[in-house]
């Protein structure tokens, strides 16, 4: 039996069905159509369905969609606003941080978990935090770089306010 | 190209017109698709690394009602290879159709037996358990000494061995010899005064794209079916599905949706015809996807390969001879890249005399598929060992050895062309007078040097470009973009109209909206379909120039166009591209231009990298610890997205140098068919990837272009591999250079 | 096709009552990131699913006098943001933090960990060489047992039907004491333990170790205790001698397998070089405490 679930994604109340044993993954891209988020493997393992649930980052793909009851979720859809894109975007396409794709929302969203929690990470910091999002194209350099110019540009915002 | 031109948009960092959908996660991969009405298709695999299929049996399957179709592989048409045999696709038909569906026999555990479709995910999956299969399990023959030995069971009882001087009178499990000369090799050795060789091994290794293949596929009796596919080459799916199941090109319409990675993986189909079958029977849309367990088990990874090199030179440095003996695993069916890899293994050396002979062997593994400069990585390896050996033996830095034979413009390859001028020599000086080769080495670490060489291709491009009335246009190319090539074709076009590259969007056309273009894929695409969209372009240019002579009532000759403005030599009259669009409709009506080329004159590419590695004494495990990639571009259109291919195919160089291999079972069975345990690099494994792009033009194209996508991944493995032998001073002949094999050579030197 | 009946009770008792009276195969989810992919595995087995993280004790972490009470269904990545825990036990808390990626860490608990029961389990050696005992409740009441006692085999633990672990009690480290846990992988992160070692040392004004307790793991079926190990700690100043017979005595105690992951002569070299780093590593700690 479908179970009920009523939750929060992107800042909004949303409602859906799901069988429990589906996944967040497989509901929030089969039943939603939010396609963003991405399976590249399913277990964990690659990090490209990188999602924030209840402030922590996780990969929608080890969630229950039943979990969401009463959850905070937010996803790659919610990190730009409606006129502009999030520095850690812009950045991302300066830095040429993206070849293929497939690994860039995953990637952002950790990235904006990783300067929430420490907005001055060292370039290790980044490469440890971010080891769970796997990129095949890039070697990983163009994404550091991005990730350390966000975090200065970012940082640089905040004082400025 | 005599003297370096000024340009205003090439060379430049533009922001790639793709990148605000990937970011924003609006981009539609191939399993974002969706239709409506669809169900999903789910594959019964193979339990057994190599069986006889007894019966197969899909009763129950068909009589439940979750299951509105069921396929195999009864439901190819007969298959028939001469079709294939005309065509440009390589592999023959049957096998193919083998390797999508098994007919009489399994080759390789996960290998495709038969498909359902169902309502929802779950229920396909779950119905798989309706189909009923009998197998007669054979014994698995898993690496090349088992698959050559004079008593092996046959993968194939038919097959005899091509390419031998005396035809072959006995079935084997070879499938093909090859052999290539130059010189007097025995001649070549007798002039040496020092002779290295040895032998080398590396493993099956995946291509790791992050996107598993997956597709969404809608039958139509009225018009052309519909296949929604990530894939480098959208006409050869359209090609091969045709093939397969005996119907016009007419009747197939293929999208390339965005595309999650390739790098050679994504130029075949496994689940498009599957999916076609399924949606005929069934009436409704069919979605497919791999899992990732899937990807590793039964999509097509790259050849196991052993070498053996032998290189004879004076104690001056001259390499006299070089000789190579190459094995290449093909995985279940025939066609390895041995070919490529024969052909690639001392192109990075003018020497006088050479001998390289190929086999292509077949195993009970995924047949393989291309990866990135496909068959060179595993040959250039054992070469770049020997040579660095050589080098260590003669006491002469490994670059000054390289220099004193490098190949140059004029050296005869082994394979038939004499090269044109081609960026070497210039890889090598900048490697000889860089930071990193010049800074010294820390305890327990290494440094390694290697060369790399790759063809490089041209071929069968299509390029459509519209102008609208308010001078924006749109690009319509067909060459799927796996990384970035987008943007090269916005700015090439924009560079010949002399507009912002913003100004004109590229699309990756369908195969109904341009016509056809060669699969992306042997770093073709800046080079081929980049002379199309100029050939485009500049057809654009001479329209403007007319439309606008039209205007002044004077000739066409008598119009300049320059940065986008029209110019009236006879006066002061100037209109620019905007202004001459605007006016189109009183000119002759819109403006487009297109080009429909085969690209000749491919400019080859060299690379040399150089990588310092750190190992753990105690333990074996090796750390890249400064990494420089140097390679000749001929052209950098986008620098930025050329750096990230010299980045990319490094790093995939590393992660086969140090950890990745398929770890099989005695059974045949892949033991490590996930991501936690196929280890390819992580952010935190690595260095930043120092870059230095070397531009020695192409000639045969106008701005110069070589390509780039390939080279990058042929010299990491000696350079890593070269690396550890030093930080551990002692010869590393097997990848990867995973820690329980570094630390058994540790403990036997001591 | 298989049903999942979930449930997410917010007591104790609500839990246990579930567990003990399911008709179906009950499995108490924490993080999940073992159980869902294990679920994926078993598709046509129908069970029932008792997530207990809506439980505010299995949550919870504090830190008395008597030692740390650790929730255990705690995610790694609050328990690692927990500086005062990780001044009294360094080496559990990077165990913890060495548990898969970030995003695992934001779902893997260390409840979860121990009751996987996994060979190379990161977080169950450092739980044995801090002495860390399993509050068990069930319908029959409450009992304790050390972590050492609670895994009985690979992937088996000693809960009975209608139980579950409800707690983790860490007592109080002797003064000058700490600990550390190392393992041996073959990337820098995402990997699973290839052969890990924990080790506590209590060290006097002298330098001379007082008390130590060795566990290794990924090595054995369980995690093991070296109890050679520790007494060739003992009475040492981790002198080159003791630190040599401390690992020959964890390499001659590992009795790991070969498998994709590693080598039997591998795991078992590695497995001493991983008990001599963590003791040394244990010991600069103590050097280090105030």
């Amino acid at each position: 039996m479908k179970a009920h679930v009523s939750t929060t994604i992107n800042q909004e109340p949303v409602e859906f069905l799901c069988d429990p044993a589906e996944t967040l993954l497989k509901v929030l891209r089969d039943n939603l159509g939010m396609t963003g988020t991405k399976e590249g493997c399913g277990s964990g393992d690659c990090g490209a369905c990188s999602v924030m649930l209840d402030g922590e980052l996780v990969c929608a793909c080890l969630v229950l969609g039943v979990e969401a009851e009463g959850a905070r979720i937010e996803t790659v859809e919610g990190v730009a606003s409606a006129d502009h894109l999030h520095v850690i975007q812009e950045k991302f396409l300066e830095h040429a941080a993206l070849q293929c794709g497939i690994c860039t929302p995953g990637l952002i969203v950790a990235t904006k978990a990783l300067l929430a929690e420490n907005p001055n990470p060292t370039e290790a910091d980044a490469r440890y935090y971010l080891a769970g999002n796997l990129c095949r194209c890039t070697g990983y350099d163009k994404i550091i770089k991005a990730v350390m110019d966000a975090a200065e540009t970012m940082r640089q915002g905040e004082a400025h306010e | 190209m005599s003297e370096a031109r000024a340009f205003k948009h090439i060379g430049q960092r533009t922001i790639r017109p793709d990148g605000f959908d990937k970011v924003t996660g609006k981009a539609n991969y191939g399993a974002d698709m969706s239709m409506p009405g669809m169900i999903w298709g789910a594959i019964l695999r193979s339990p057994h690394a190599h069986a006889n299929i007894l019966s197969l049996d899909t009763t129950r399957a068909e009589a439940s009602s979750d299951v509105l179709a069921v396929a195999t592989f009864q439901d190819f048409p007969s298959v028939n290879d001469a079709a294939a045999a005309a065509g440009t696709l390589k592999s023959s038909l049957m096998e193919t159709a083998e390797n999508i569906l098994a007919k009489n026999k399994v080759l390789y555990h996960g290998q495709a037996v038969a498909a359902v479709a169902a309502r929802t995910e779950a229920a396909a999956t779950a119905a798989l358990a309706l189909i009923d299969v009998e197998y007669e399990p054979l014994t698995p023959v898993l690496t090349i000494d088992a698959a050559i030995a004079d008593d092996a069971p046959l993968l194939h009882p038919t097959m005899m061995t091509q390419g031998l001087l005396e035809p072959a009178t006995e079935p084997s499990n070879i499938a093909a010899r090859m052999e290539l000369k130059k010189g007097d090799i025995e001649a070549g050795f007798a002039e040496a005064e020092v002779i290295v060789e040895r032998s080398y091994n590396t493993p099956t290794v995946h291509q790791g794209y992050i996107e598993p293949h997956a597709t969404v596929v809608r039958f139509d009796d009225n018009g052309p079916s519909t296949i929604w596919c990530p894939t480098q080459g959208h006409f050869d799916v359209r090609a091969r599905v045709a093939q397969l199941l005996n119907l016009e090109l007419g009747q197939l319409k293929v999208v390339a949706s965005e595309i999650g990675g390739g790098f050679g993986g994504k130029t075949t189909v496994y689940l498009e015809p599957v999916a076609l079958i399924l949606s005929k029977k069934s009436g409704r849309p069919v979605k497919m996807t791999m899992t990732r367990e899937d990807v590793f088990r039964a999509s097509g990874p790259a050849s196991a390969s052993q070498s053996t090199i032998k290189i004879g030179a004076k104690m001056d440095g001259t390499i006299t001879a070089m000789q190579a003996t190459l094995h290449y695993e093909a995985g279940a069916f025939s066609g390895s890249p041995m070919g490529p890899g024969c052909m690639t293994v001392f192109t990075p050396y003018d020497v006088e005399n050479l001998y390289v002979e190929g086999f292509d062997v077949v195993v009970n593994k995924p047949k393989v598929a291309a990866y990135r400069a496909p068959g060179a990585p595993q040959s250039e390896f054992a070469a770049e060992m020997a040579v660095n050996e050589l080098a260590a033996k003669i006491g002469m830095d490994p670059i000054d050895l390289r220099l004193k034979n490098a190949a140059k413009e004029g050296t005869q390859t082994i394979y038939g062309p004499k090269l044109k001028v081609v960026g070497l020599e210039a890889c090598l000086e900048a490697a000889k007078n860089s930071d990193h080769y010049r800074s010294s080495l820390g305890e327990h670490v290494g440094r390694g040097l290697a060369a790399g060489f790759w063809f490089n291709i041209g071929g069968q491009s299509s390029v459509i470009i519209n102008l609208n009335p308010d001078g924006t246009g749109t690009i319509l190319e067909g060459s799927p973009d796996i990384g970035g090539s987008r943007a090269s074709m916005q700015m090439m076009a924009a560079e010949v109209l002399g507009i912002a590259p913003g100004k004109l969007n590229p699309i990756v056309a369908d195969t109904e909206h341009v016509a056809y273009n060669q699969t992306t894929g042997g770093s073709r695409t800046t080079f081929a379909t980049g002379m199309a969209v100029i050939e485009a372009a500049e057809s654009v240019v001479d329209q403007l120039k007319s439309r606008a002579a039209a205007m002044w009532n004077v000739t066409a000759e008598q119009v300049e166009y320059s940065d986008g403005v029209a110019a009236n030599l006879a006066g002061e009259d100037r209109l620019s591209l905007a202004e001459i669009c605007a006016n189109a409709e009183k000119t002759g009506g819109q403006i487009s231009g297109t080009a429909n080329i085969n690209a000749r004159g491919a400019g080859p590419s060299f690379a040399v990298h150089i990588c310092d590695v750190k190992v753990d004494p105690d333990t074996g495990k090796t750390d890249v610890v400064r990494y420089t990639a140097i390679q000749d571009a001929g052209k950098a259109i986008h620098p930025s997205y050329v750096e990230g291919q010299f980045q990319g195919g490094a790093v995939q160089g590393i992660g086969w140098a140090l950890n990745e291999e398929y770890v099989y079972s005695a059974e045949g069975v892949m033991e490590n068919a996930g991501f936690l345990d196929y280890r390819i690099p992580l952010a935190s494994d690595l260095p930043p990837i120092e870059t230095i792009i070397v531009e020695v033009p192409n000639s045969f194209h106008p701005f110069g272009v070589r390509g780039v996508g390939e080279t990058g991944i042929v010299p990491p493995l000696a350079a890593v591999g070269t690396a550890v032998a030093e930080a551990i001073g002692m010869p590393v002949t097997s990848l990867p250079c995973s820690p329980p094999k570094v630390l058994e050579l540790l403990l036997s030197k001591s | 096709m298989a049903a999942l009946t979930y449930h997410a009770p917010t007591t104790l008792d609500e839990a246990i009552s579930l567990i003990a009276n399911a008709s179906l195969p009950a499995k108490v989810m924490s993080g999940g990131t073992d159980l869902i992919i294990q679920m994926q595995r078993m598709l046509q087995t129908d069970r029932l699913i008792v997530d207990v993280k809506k439980i505010p004790e299995m949550t919870a972490a504090t830190l008395d006098e008597g030692g740390l009470k650790l929730g255990p269904a705690l995610c790694c990545a609050k328990l690692t943001r927990r500086q005062d825990i990780k001044a009294l036990y360094p080496g559990l808390v990077e165990a913890a933090y060495l548990i898969g990626s970030t995003q695992v860490q934001g779902r893997a608990s260390v409840g979860g960990n121990l009751c996987n029961a996994s060979p190379a389990a990161d977080t169950i050696p450092a739980l044995i060489a801090n002495g860390a005992i399993c509050l068990v409740e069930g319908t029959n009441g409450r009992r304790r047992v050390p972590v050492e006692a609670f895994v009985t085999g690979v992937g088996q633990n000693c809960l009975e039907p209608g139980e579950m672990l409800a707690s983790l009690e860490i007592p109080q480290p002797l003064p000058r004491t700490q600990d550390a846990y190392l393992r041996f992988i073959p990337r820098t992160e995402m990997d699973i333990a290839v052969a890990g070692a924990a080790v506590s040392l209590t060290l006097d004004e002298d330098g001379i170790c007082t008390a130590a307790k060795v566990a290794i793991g990924a090595v054995a079926p369980t995690a093991i205790v070296v109890p050679d190990a520790a007494t060739a700690l003992i009475g040492s100043r981790l002198d080159e001698t003791a630190l040599t017979a401390a690992a020959a005595a964890a390499s001659d105690a590992a009795n790991p397998i070969s498998d994709r992951r590693g080598t039997v002569a591998f795991r078992r070299h590695v497995v001493g070089v991983l008990t001599r780093r963590a003791a040394t590593l244990a010991a600069e700690r103590v050097g280090a405490l105030r």
